[in-house]
Protein backbone atom coordinates (compact mmCIF):
# COMPACT_ATOMS: atom_id res chain seq x y z
CA UNK A 1 0.00 0.00 0.00
CA UNK A 2 1.57 3.47 -0.89
CA UNK A 3 1.82 6.23 0.87
CA UNK A 4 -1.01 8.09 -0.90
CA UNK A 5 -3.46 5.33 -0.69
CA UNK A 6 -2.78 5.03 2.66
CA UNK A 7 -3.60 8.89 3.22
CA UNK A 8 -6.09 8.36 1.05
CA UNK A 9 -7.65 5.53 3.26
CA UNK A 10 -7.04 8.19 6.31
CA UNK A 11 -9.46 10.78 4.77
CA UNK A 12 -12.49 8.54 4.03
CA UNK A 13 -11.89 8.02 7.69
CA UNK A 14 -11.59 11.54 8.73
CA UNK A 15 -14.84 12.52 6.51
CA UNK A 16 -16.95 9.78 8.14
CA UNK A 17 -18.75 12.01 10.74
CA UNK A 18 -19.38 15.38 9.76
CA UNK A 19 -20.86 17.58 13.38
CA UNK A 20 -24.13 19.28 12.93
CA UNK A 21 -23.80 22.60 13.13
CA UNK A 22 -25.64 24.43 15.96
CA UNK A 23 -27.92 26.94 15.75
CA UNK A 24 -26.01 29.79 18.11
CA UNK A 25 -22.68 29.60 16.45
CA UNK A 26 -23.19 32.81 14.13
CA UNK A 27 -24.64 34.96 17.13
CA UNK A 28 -21.96 33.87 19.63
CA UNK A 29 -19.28 34.63 17.05
CA UNK A 30 -20.87 38.27 16.11
CA UNK A 31 -21.10 38.99 19.56
CA UNK A 32 -17.49 38.15 20.68
CA UNK A 33 -15.88 40.21 17.38
CA UNK A 34 -18.28 42.90 17.62
CA UNK A 35 -16.95 43.08 21.46
CA UNK A 36 -13.09 42.98 20.43
CA UNK A 37 -14.10 45.71 17.66
CA UNK A 38 -15.37 47.81 20.75
CA UNK A 39 -12.85 47.48 22.68
CA UNK A 40 -10.67 48.27 19.84
CA UNK A 41 -12.04 51.22 19.13
CA UNK A 42 -12.17 52.19 22.36
CA UNK A 43 -8.20 51.79 22.92
CA UNK A 44 -8.00 53.54 19.72
CA UNK A 45 -9.45 56.78 21.36
CA UNK A 46 -7.89 56.38 24.73
CA UNK A 47 -4.44 56.38 22.57
CA UNK A 48 -5.33 59.54 20.85
CA UNK A 49 -6.73 61.28 23.70
CA UNK A 50 -3.36 60.67 25.99
CA UNK A 51 -1.16 61.83 22.86
CA UNK A 52 -3.38 64.57 22.58
CA UNK A 53 -3.14 65.77 26.06
CA UNK A 54 0.44 64.92 26.10
CA UNK A 55 0.91 67.55 23.66
CA UNK A 56 -1.46 70.34 25.36
CA UNK A 57 0.55 69.61 28.26
CA UNK A 58 3.72 70.04 26.34
CA UNK A 59 2.43 73.63 24.53
CA UNK A 60 1.22 74.96 27.93
CA UNK A 61 4.44 73.94 29.78
CA UNK A 62 6.88 75.39 27.48
CA UNK A 63 4.84 78.46 26.85
CA UNK A 64 5.29 79.24 30.37
CA UNK A 65 8.72 77.86 30.86
CA UNK A 66 10.21 79.20 27.99
CA UNK A 67 13.28 76.70 28.04
CA UNK A 68 14.92 78.45 24.99
CA UNK A 69 15.19 81.92 26.79
CA UNK A 70 18.82 81.92 27.71
CA UNK A 71 18.67 82.51 32.00
CA UNK A 72 20.05 85.35 33.55
CA UNK A 73 23.39 84.54 34.55
CA UNK A 74 24.21 84.63 38.12
CA UNK A 75 27.87 84.08 38.07
CA UNK A 76 29.29 87.32 37.02
CA UNK A 77 28.89 90.10 40.12
CA UNK A 78 26.82 93.19 39.73
CA UNK A 79 28.40 95.65 38.21
CA UNK A 80 28.16 98.79 40.34
CA UNK A 81 30.07 101.99 41.27
CA UNK A 82 32.00 102.74 38.49
CA UNK B 1 -19.86 59.71 9.47
CA UNK B 2 -22.22 58.02 11.40
CA UNK B 3 -24.23 56.81 8.72
CA UNK B 4 -21.44 55.80 7.00
CA UNK B 5 -20.19 53.86 9.96
CA UNK B 6 -23.86 52.04 10.20
CA UNK B 7 -23.79 51.12 6.19
CA UNK B 8 -20.53 49.62 6.44
CA UNK B 9 -21.50 47.43 9.50
CA UNK B 10 -24.66 46.13 7.83
CA UNK B 11 -22.68 45.46 4.92
CA UNK B 12 -19.94 43.18 7.42
CA UNK B 13 -22.91 41.53 9.11
CA UNK B 14 -24.64 40.69 5.71
CA UNK B 15 -20.77 39.11 4.43
CA UNK B 16 -19.94 37.70 7.40
CA UNK B 17 -23.19 35.51 7.81
CA UNK B 18 -22.74 34.69 4.29
CA UNK B 19 -19.63 33.61 5.12
CA UNK B 20 -20.16 31.64 8.13
CA UNK B 21 -23.34 30.17 6.90
CA UNK B 22 -20.81 28.63 3.91
CA UNK B 23 -17.61 27.60 5.99
CA UNK B 24 -19.16 26.52 9.18
CA UNK B 25 -19.85 22.98 8.56
CA UNK B 26 -16.86 22.47 7.19
CA UNK B 27 -14.83 24.12 9.77
CA UNK B 28 -17.12 22.71 12.93
CA UNK B 29 -16.15 19.16 11.29
CA UNK B 30 -12.36 20.08 11.53
CA UNK B 31 -12.40 21.49 14.93
CA UNK B 32 -14.22 18.27 16.36
CA UNK B 33 -11.43 16.30 14.81
CA UNK B 34 -9.06 18.48 16.21
CA UNK B 35 -10.12 18.17 20.00
CA UNK B 36 -11.36 14.28 19.61
CA UNK B 37 -15.05 14.93 20.55
CA UNK B 38 -17.43 12.93 19.32
CA UNK B 39 -19.80 14.75 16.80
CA UNK B 40 -22.89 15.35 19.18
CA UNK B 41 -20.85 16.65 22.15
CA UNK B 42 -18.27 19.41 21.12
CA UNK B 43 -18.50 21.80 23.45
CA UNK B 44 -14.50 22.83 22.73
CA UNK B 45 -14.36 22.57 19.15
CA UNK B 46 -17.42 25.50 18.95
CA UNK B 47 -15.61 27.62 21.67
CA UNK B 48 -12.86 27.32 19.78
CA UNK B 49 -14.44 27.71 16.45
CA UNK B 50 -16.67 30.60 17.87
CA UNK B 51 -13.50 32.28 18.85
CA UNK B 52 -11.88 31.72 15.10
CA UNK B 53 -14.87 33.83 13.72
CA UNK B 54 -15.04 36.54 15.99
CA UNK B 55 -11.31 36.93 15.03
CA UNK B 56 -12.12 37.02 11.64
CA UNK B 57 -15.66 38.96 11.97
CA UNK B 58 -12.86 41.56 14.13
CA UNK B 59 -10.66 42.13 10.93
CA UNK B 60 -13.35 41.32 8.33
CA UNK B 61 -12.71 45.28 7.85
CA UNK B 62 -9.08 44.55 7.24
CA UNK B 63 -8.87 41.76 4.97
CA UNK B 64 -8.33 43.24 1.73
CA UNK B 65 -8.66 40.59 0.03
CA UNK B 66 -7.32 37.51 1.66
CA UNK B 67 -9.35 34.27 1.77
CA UNK B 68 -11.50 34.77 5.18
CA UNK B 69 -11.61 31.19 5.59
CA UNK B 70 -7.86 30.99 5.05
CA UNK B 71 -7.92 33.50 8.05
CA UNK B 72 -10.26 31.44 10.19
CA UNK B 73 -8.59 27.99 9.90
CA UNK B 74 -5.02 29.22 10.72
CA UNK B 75 -6.67 30.92 13.52
CA UNK B 76 -8.55 27.94 14.67
CA UNK B 77 -5.01 26.09 14.61
CA UNK B 78 -2.80 28.48 16.19
CA UNK B 79 -5.35 28.50 18.80
CA UNK B 80 -5.74 24.94 19.17
CA UNK B 81 -1.98 24.76 19.40
CA UNK B 82 -1.90 27.26 22.01
CA UNK B 83 -4.18 25.87 24.32
CA UNK B 84 -3.13 21.88 23.49
CA UNK B 85 -0.40 21.45 25.45
CA UNK B 86 -2.74 21.85 28.60
CA UNK B 87 -5.99 21.20 27.35
CA UNK B 88 -7.50 18.70 24.77
CA UNK B 89 -5.83 15.68 26.66
CA UNK B 90 -1.74 16.14 26.28
CA UNK B 91 -1.13 12.23 27.21
CA UNK B 92 -4.18 10.96 26.78
CA UNK B 93 -4.79 8.11 24.15
CA UNK B 94 -7.89 6.34 23.52
CA UNK B 95 -8.89 3.20 20.68
CA UNK B 96 -10.21 4.77 18.27
CA UNK B 97 -13.39 4.89 17.22
CA UNK B 98 -15.77 5.49 14.34
CA UNK B 99 -17.52 8.38 15.97
CA UNK B 100 -13.65 10.33 16.75
CA UNK B 101 -11.25 8.86 14.43
CA UNK B 102 -8.22 11.02 15.54
CA UNK B 103 -8.41 9.92 19.02
CA UNK B 104 -5.15 7.69 19.42
CA UNK B 105 -3.02 10.43 18.43
CA UNK B 106 -1.53 12.98 20.41
CA UNK B 107 -2.78 16.82 19.79
CA UNK B 108 0.23 18.18 17.73
CA UNK B 109 0.06 14.81 15.23
CA UNK B 110 -3.48 15.75 15.17
CA UNK B 111 -3.54 19.07 14.24
CA UNK B 112 -1.28 18.53 11.36
CA UNK B 113 -3.36 15.34 10.20
CA UNK B 114 -6.22 17.68 9.80
CA UNK B 115 -4.28 20.19 8.53
CA UNK B 116 -2.84 18.21 5.44
CA UNK B 117 -5.22 14.99 4.56
CA UNK B 118 -8.55 17.03 6.02
CA UNK B 119 -7.73 20.43 5.03
CA UNK B 120 -5.27 19.53 2.17
CA UNK B 121 -3.31 22.58 3.54
CA UNK B 122 0.61 22.06 1.30
CA UNK B 123 3.12 20.95 3.56
CA UNK B 124 5.08 24.00 3.41
CA UNK B 125 1.92 26.34 4.95
CA UNK B 126 1.76 23.73 7.96
CA UNK B 127 5.51 24.25 8.75
CA UNK B 128 5.31 27.59 8.55
CA UNK B 129 2.14 27.76 10.24
CA UNK B 130 3.73 25.66 12.99
CA UNK B 131 6.92 27.25 13.13
CA UNK B 132 8.34 23.54 12.05
CA UNK B 133 10.62 22.26 9.75
CA UNK B 134 8.36 20.90 6.23
CA UNK B 135 10.97 18.10 6.94
CA UNK B 136 9.68 17.18 10.28
CA UNK B 137 5.92 17.99 9.42
CA UNK B 138 6.33 15.16 6.93
CA UNK B 139 8.00 12.57 9.27
CA UNK B 140 4.78 13.48 11.84
CA UNK B 141 2.25 12.94 9.11
CA UNK B 142 3.72 9.94 7.88
CA UNK B 143 4.02 8.65 11.66
CA UNK B 144 0.29 9.39 12.22
CA UNK B 145 -1.02 7.68 9.36
CA UNK B 146 0.65 4.72 10.29
CA UNK B 147 -0.56 4.46 13.81
CA UNK B 148 -4.51 5.33 12.20
CA UNK B 149 -4.15 2.75 9.86
CA UNK B 150 -2.71 0.01 11.98
CA UNK B 151 -5.24 -2.72 13.45
CA UNK B 152 -6.88 -1.74 16.57
CA UNK B 153 -4.34 -3.43 18.92
CA UNK B 154 -5.15 -4.96 22.10
CA UNK B 155 -4.68 -2.47 25.29
CA UNK B 156 -1.20 -3.93 26.25
CA UNK B 157 0.25 -2.81 23.61
CA UNK B 158 -1.25 0.76 23.03
CA UNK B 159 0.14 1.41 26.56
CA UNK B 160 3.48 0.12 25.93
CA UNK B 161 3.60 2.84 23.09
CA UNK B 162 2.61 5.10 25.43
CA UNK B 163 4.97 4.86 27.79
CA UNK B 164 7.94 4.41 25.07
CA UNK B 165 7.10 7.66 23.09
CA UNK B 166 6.20 10.37 25.54
CA UNK B 167 5.46 13.07 23.76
Amino acid sequence: MSMRDREAAVRRMLERTPPRVPPGLYGDAVRHGGRVLRRRTAARRLLWLVLLAAAVAFVVWASTARPWVEPPSDITPPLTGW
Amino acid sequence: MREKQVYSSARRAREFEAFVAGAAGRLLHAATLLTAEPPDGNPRARRLLTLAFAHTYASWDRLRGEDPYDLTRRQLAVRFARGAWHRYGGRFRAPASAEIPLAPLPPQERLIVVLRLFEGVAEEQVAALLGLPAERVRTICARAVTTLLRPPPGRAPAAVRAKAAPS
